[in-house]
């Protein structure tokens, strides 16, 4: 099931430049919420301190707190941990090029120790059932790479790899960007259906988009988010008149 | 104002154009011909002259004493084998690593230290490593060995593996490793299981290349393997090794001898292009389709 996000008063820096200012936000578990704005604004940095990515670029520091389920992110938990709960989708489809299909899927179980042969098969099955890929897939899950599959399989390969090891939240970094209309309906479609057992939350950069799939938005503007409701409302009734703005696309 | 005015007239390709086409063209094909050429020319020579005097005794006997015909450099083959094995131990971990450490965690001052003194060692004179060798091994163990030789050749695999290996690692895309962080996985277990592994066949490559390298070198095994005249499997003893006994025969005033170095050092060329081929398809057997 998935777990409630609680974040506060996060800064964000790349060396000596402030990238975050003062975010406080909840997200709740079992929905999707949306983070859209401009190039630049920070949504990325923000979703990659929720689960400590940010910290692996040389001389990037986070001041505040965040919360994931009573995990305290910032606090007395691993990084590695961390991410073992918190699962990422990224921009652009990633897959590990060596690795099978398969393997790509397993990778998360198996690095991490996990050894039970007959698990990991139901558990791969399970989840590239579970990123709608399984039909497409099944009949090479071994003798293909995850390099040789199609933009929009491969993201869905992504996803299926980081829901195999069961986290609790996921994070999705506009993962459409790279992908065809198309896929782009599958991978939506699939965030629909993911709801009912994680917590998502997604970058995106297409509107229409974040009106599709998410319950709530937040609309990051220069590092700061400028105004986090229900989508509805953002869309339809903002109550800042920059996101009123970006909404009707007098600017961004 | 006239809707063309922006367009412009692109002309037809001239003759001229074409003519500096084929040209260069053509000169590109000659500098590939000229520079296989002598690999070439040096490997059919050497077929021509050593094939000769190569049979089932040369590649299973022992040197005769001076001024008897026949014998054989059965112990050099070995003993080339058993000191390339020992270099390769010690220097592919050691390089292997080292190309780790600049690639994933050398990102600073003492990393670029590190660069500079590993791109300096790989230009010291090979005999000078061999004094090294000398000193830290056969001064110790008070007389010459295959050890002592292995350790020599070892030093100078170091640089060129841990180089390639840097470099190959940092044409892996951080997208890749990030992809296993995101999956709780370590950053140690990510950089062997996903980022060296992503890189293997560059690495390959890197040691491949040394090995080729040192596999030929006389000069640092003249005091440390030292040479051996008779069979000897123990890697403390003085051992008998292609490239010295080359040396040796062919600064020796016997005809016989001649004839023996230009065999050996065509089975040395052989054993060489073979390592290298046989890992090569090994690698590629290892790898999936498509990777």
């Amino acid at each position: 099931m998935g777990v409630g996000i609680k974040v506060e008063h996060l800064n964000a820096f790349y060396g000596k430049t402030q990238s975050l200012w003062d975010i406080n936000l909840d997200v709740l578990a079992n929905h999707a919420t949306a983070l859209i704005g401009p190039s630049g604004c920070g949504k990325s940095t923000f979703i990659r301190c929720l689960n400590r990515m940010h910290e692996t670029i040389p001389d990037a520091r986070v001041e505040g707190a965040v919360h994931i389920g009573e995990l305290s992110v910032y606090n007395g938990t691993s990084a590695t941990q961390l991410r073992r709960r918190v699962g990422m989708v990224f921009q652009k489809p990633n897959p590990f090029p060596t690795m099978s299909i398969y393997d790509n899927v397993a990778a998360g179980l198996k690095l991490n120790g996990f050894r039970n042969r007959k698990k990991i098969d139901e558990v791969v099955e399970r989840s590239l059932n579970g990123a709608a890929l399984w039909t497409e897939v099944k009949d090479s899950l071994h003798k293909k790479s995850g390099a040789s599959l199609s933009g929009g399989q491969q993201q869905r390969l992504c996803i299926a790899r980081a829901l195999a090891v069961q986290p609790e939240v996921l994070l999705m970094d506009e993962p459409c960007s790279a992908l065809d209309p198309i896929s782009t309906g599958k991978i939506e479609e699939l965030i629909f259906q993911l709801k009912e057992q994680y917590t998502i939350v997604i970058v995106t950069h297409n509107m229409q988009q974040a009106a599709r799939v998410a319950e709530f938005t937040g609309f990051f503007l220069l590092g700061k988010l400028i105004e986090f409701d229900k989508t509805e409302k953002v869309f339809t009734n903002p109550s800042d008149k920059r996101t009123e703005d970006y909404v009707t696309g007098r600017f961004g | 104002m006239n809707a063309n005015s922006l367009a412009v007239q692109i002309p037809p390709i001239s003759m001229r154009r074409q003519i500096t086409d084929r040209m260069m063209t053509g000169i590109a094909l000659l500098t590939v011909v000229l520079v296989l050429l002598p690999l070439f020319a040096i490997f059919a020579y050497l077929v021509y002259r050593g094939i000769g005097s190569i049979n089932w005794a040369f590649l299973t006997q022992t040197p005769k004493p001076v001024g008897e015909p026949g014998g054989g450099m059965a112990n050099a083959i070995i003993g080339s084998v058993v000191i390339l094995g020992i270099a390769s131990l010690l220097g592919v971990p050691f390089g292997i690593g080292a190309g780790i450490y600049l690639a994933e965690y050398g990102r600073n001052r003492y990393g670029d230290l590190v660069r500079f003194v590993s791109d300096v060692l790989n230009g010291v004179p090979s005999i000078v490593i061999g004094i090294v060798a000398y000193g830290l091994v056969v001064l110790r163990q008070k007389h010459f060995s295959a050890l002592a030789g292995g350790v020599a050749l070892a030093i100078m695999m170091v640089p060129t593996i841990a180089r390639t290996t840097e470099q190959m690692l940092l044409l892996v895309p951080q997208a890749i490793r990030e992809a296993a962080y995101g999956l709780g996985v370590s950053r140690w277990r990510t950089t062997i299981s996903i980022t060296l592994r992503t890189a293997t066949s560059g690495v390959i490559t890197g040691v491949m290349l040394a090995f080729a390298r040192v596999a030929g070198e006389t000069a640092p095994l003249l005091f440390t393997a030292f040479g051996n005249q008779f069979w000897n499997l123990d890697i403390n003893q003085p051992t008998a090794a292609l490239s010295l006994q080359i040396f040796t025969y062919a600064i020796s005033p016997f005809d016989e001898w001649h004839r023996q170095a230009w065999a050996g050092a065509l089975v040395l060329i052989v054993l060489i292009v073979g390592a290298v081929a046989a890992v090569r398809i090994a690698v590629r057997h290892g790898t999936l389709a498509g990777a």
